[in-house]
């Protein structure tokens, strides 16, 4: 009735197209709240969020620890450092002992894919996903969801273009069940050392030239290039990666005219990103971190039994 | 005096018929067709009744963990061989993996003490390391391991990367009539992999290890036994690829065999499903071709032997994040049975298995095997009707790890024998 069909919230294949639309409404309302003088309802107090950070993160920390503020509830946050898991301690164990604590919400962003999931095998309450190793982010998947349907109305019939390491990106993952599952196609580009094995078995275009990708695309997506990288023989040097797989301002304008440009950030700009096309008039880049609070905040409402059209 | 009587008695290319056989003092005294032929002179027999059952020569299993000394907390000695009992095993080779590494005559010596000591009557032929402490830079003492008791030497859970060192090891294990095992690995190919490359691992963002990882250093190894005309035995064979090598190797006359585990001809990497860390083995469970090509290499020969390449692991190693998670499968127990569901879905024979499990790694360990009249009374008897569920709680080994937990299986030892003595009934 109105509500999720499931309670975790760990990657987007086990979304269904009515929760993801939920998810997209419920934080349309929810961005409302965000834009008002007095940034707080009280739907979630008494309720505590625990966010675990095994792995550093800036942007999505913080948008996880603002959305539960703004619904009232208290929000506490670990990080690897912080946490007992520098003194050997099994993520297991962590959680339980925090779990004690009665928490209502566990947020969880590791370096280790399905780390979320022995979690949420290992406790009674609904557990969030807030990026793991190279599996999936869902929250950012939902937040670009929201951005291009802010923008276009729907997501049905468009073209997504994402550009990047796409192998080791939980975002491509998440956004590619996503943008599929609601109707879009979905074409990635890269060069074949940043491919992943059977990449084309998951329903998408494969293509190594960027203008190729970009041609038809109502919205691209820049994945950022880890300089670390040419460490593992993916790329030559970071001038040819800028030169050959990077959206500049020239490439740019075989792109349509109305298209979206968006990047999961941080931003290397001068490699995957030319600075006048992360700051241009096409660049969503913001609007992306902004919906990313409102995406939050309706999953945390929604988690704990909110169900359509409720939140204020 | 003791008579199994009323089997199908099945010693693959030896016997296959109805047989009783009449055991003394720890020995065949005699194999007798019963419509045919009188038994030997009455004196006070114990009868086991094996009708309906077969009876096989003692199962081998080449290549176990059994982890002691230095990881008693995963198995010991005793307790792999309750578990190698129970799952039909005469005789186990324990790899030198353990804390000290088997790399000397002295650790040899006190796992054949241990393995006196636990009183379980499972027999114990260690392998010694190829090289000091595995680390895969001097050669350990082979003749001392040899005259100590190793029947065959390996770095098994690392590569011999260090190709020099490998042709040497070759060369000079061959002195000592040892065959080298090898654990083929290219550790650069791995890199950070924790399953198989592949549709599987992408979709869980899993980072990947390719088949080339396993067949570039089985082509080598092939190369160095051509070279050095030393025994190689290349173990837990996954690929199709590495199946291949060693079949065009073989037809070569190169001195090479192979083995591989149940696990490979039953499972796919799709059996890691939500990131279980029961199927995270190493190498890991491959593709539906690899399982098809190393079932084929099975029925055709290529493969020689099925070994489990038991690896027991406590609970707290399997119980955290996937690429946190230890290599292994606890696999002496269901080594049989899942072997035997390869004689039910006919992909080999039974006479086959049998071989694959007794004759044959006994030729390459230079072991004695089969049954015969003045031999060991190492017997297995199998029932192949039996159906029964794998429950890690009737688990013999402290390795509770296993994908297979709950499956359902037809076929299973029922008696185990070593020297006369009963190991394990459950006829």
């Amino acid at each position: 009735m109105g509500g999720l069909s499931t309670k975790h919230i760990l990657d987007m294949e086990s979304l269904s197209r009515e929760d993801i639309s939920l998810i997209l409404d419920t934080a349309v309302n929810m961005k409302e709240i965000s834009r008002r003088a007095v940034k707080k309802v009280p739907t979630l107090r008494g309720k505590t969020v625990v966010s675990f950070f095994y792995e550093p993160s800036t942007r999505t920390k913080v948008s996880f620890d603002i959305a539960a503020k703004r619904l009232s509830a208290d929000a506490v946050s670990l990080t690897a450092g912080s946490s007992s898991m520098t003194k050997g301690e099994t993520l297991i164990d962590t959680v339980k002992n925090l779990e004690a604590m009665s928490p209502d919400i566990i947020v969880i962003r590791h370096s280790s894919a399905g780390a979320p999931y022995l979690l949420a095998r290992n406790v009674a309450v609904p557990v969030i996903n807030a990026g793991d190793g190279m599996h999936a982010h869902p929250t950012q998947a939902l937040l670009d969801l929201m951005t291009v349907r802010e923008k276009r109305g729907n997501i049905s019939g468009l073209r997504l273009a994402i550009i990047g390491d796409i192998a080791r990106s939980r975002v491509a993952r998440s956004n590619i069940e996503g943008f599929k599952k609601m109707g879009a196609s979905v074409v990635v580009a890269a060069p074949p050392t940043m491919m992943p094995s059977g990449i084309s078995s998951l329903g998408v275009d494969v293509t190594y030239s960027v203008d190729e990708a970009i041609a038809e695309a109502d919205a691209i997506m820049m994945l950022r290039i880890q300089k670390e990288r040419q460490a593992g023989f993916l790329f030559s040097t970071l001038r040819e990666y800028a030169r050959t797989f990077g959206l500049t301002s020239e490439r740019l304008k075989k792109a349509r005219p109305d298209v979206l440009i968006m990047h999961p950030g941080p931003l290397n700009r001068g490699v995957e990103i030319a600075p006048e096309v992360a700051d241009g008039e096409y660049s969503v880049i913001l609007d992306q971190v902004e919906n990313g609070v409102a995406v939050r905040m309706a999953l945390f409402y929604l988690v704990l039994g909110g169900q359509r059209d409720g939140g204020d | 005096m003791v008579v199994i009587k009323g089997g199908r008695v099945v010693d693959p290319g030896h016997l296959d018929g109805m047989f009783d056989i009449y055991i003394s003092e720890g020995r065949i005294v005699d194999i007798v067709d019963p419509a045919a032929g009188s038994p030997p002179a009455a004196e006070e027999a114990r009868v086991i009744i094996a009708a309906g059952k077969i009876v096989v020569p003692g199962l081998i299993d080449m290549h176990v963990h059994l982890r002691e000394p230095g990881y008693e907390y995963k198995e010991t000695i005793a307790s792999g061989c309750l578990a190698a009992a129970r799952g039909g095993f005469t005789a186990v080779c324990p790899m030198p993996n353990t804390d000290p590494v088997n790399d000397r005559a002295e650790i040899c010596r006190f796992i054949l003490s241990q393995a006196a000591k636990s009183d379980v009557g499972v027999r114990v032929f260690p392998i010694g390391a190829v090289s000091r402490a595995s680390a895969g830079k001097e050669l350990a003492e082979y003749a001392e391991m040899k005259e100590a008791g190793v029947v065959a030497v390996s770095d098994d859970g690392h590569p011999v990367s260090n190709n020099q060192l490998m042709r040497r090891a070759l060369e000079y294990a061959r002195g000592f009539g040892l065959p080298v095992i090898s654990h083929c690995e290219v550790l650069d190919l791995v890199a950070n992999g924790v399953m198989n490359e592949g549709l599987t691992a992408t979709r869980l963002g899993l980072a990947g290890i390719p088949n080339a990882s396993e067949s570039v250093m089985v082509q080598r190894d092939i190369a160095l036994c051509e070279l050095t005309g030393g025994a190689l035995h290349i173990a837990h064979v996954s690929t199709k690829e590495s199946v291949q090598a060693i079949r065009e190797a073989k037809r070569r006359g190169a001195p090479v065999t192979a083995e591989t585990a149940p696990h490979f001809f039953t499972l796919t990497d799709e059996a890691v499903g939500q990131y279980d860390t029961d199927a995270k083995v190493n190498p890991p469970l491959r593709s539906s071709a690899d399982r098809e090509a190393v079932r084929e290499g099975l029925a055709d020969g290529t493969i020689d032997v099925i070994a489990s390449d038991h690896a027991p692991h406590a609970v707290t190693e399997k119980e955290v994040e996937f690429d946190l998670a230890a290599n292994g499968i606890s696999g002496l127990e269901t080594s049989l049975g899942l072997s035997l569901s390869l004689v039910n879905e006919n992909v080999i024979s039974l006479g086959r298995m049998v071989e694959t499990m007794t004759n044959a790694p006994a030729r390459i360990l230079g072991l004695a095997s089969g049954l015969k009249k003045g031999g060991a009374a190492d017997i297995t008897i199998i029932d192949l009707d039996r159906k029964w569920r794998v429950k890690t709680g009737e688990f013999r080994s402290r390795g509770k790890n296993t994908p297979f937990d709950g499956w359902e299986l037809q076929g299973r030892a029922v008696l185990t024998m070593v020297g006369g003595s009963v190991v394990f009934d459950n006829l």
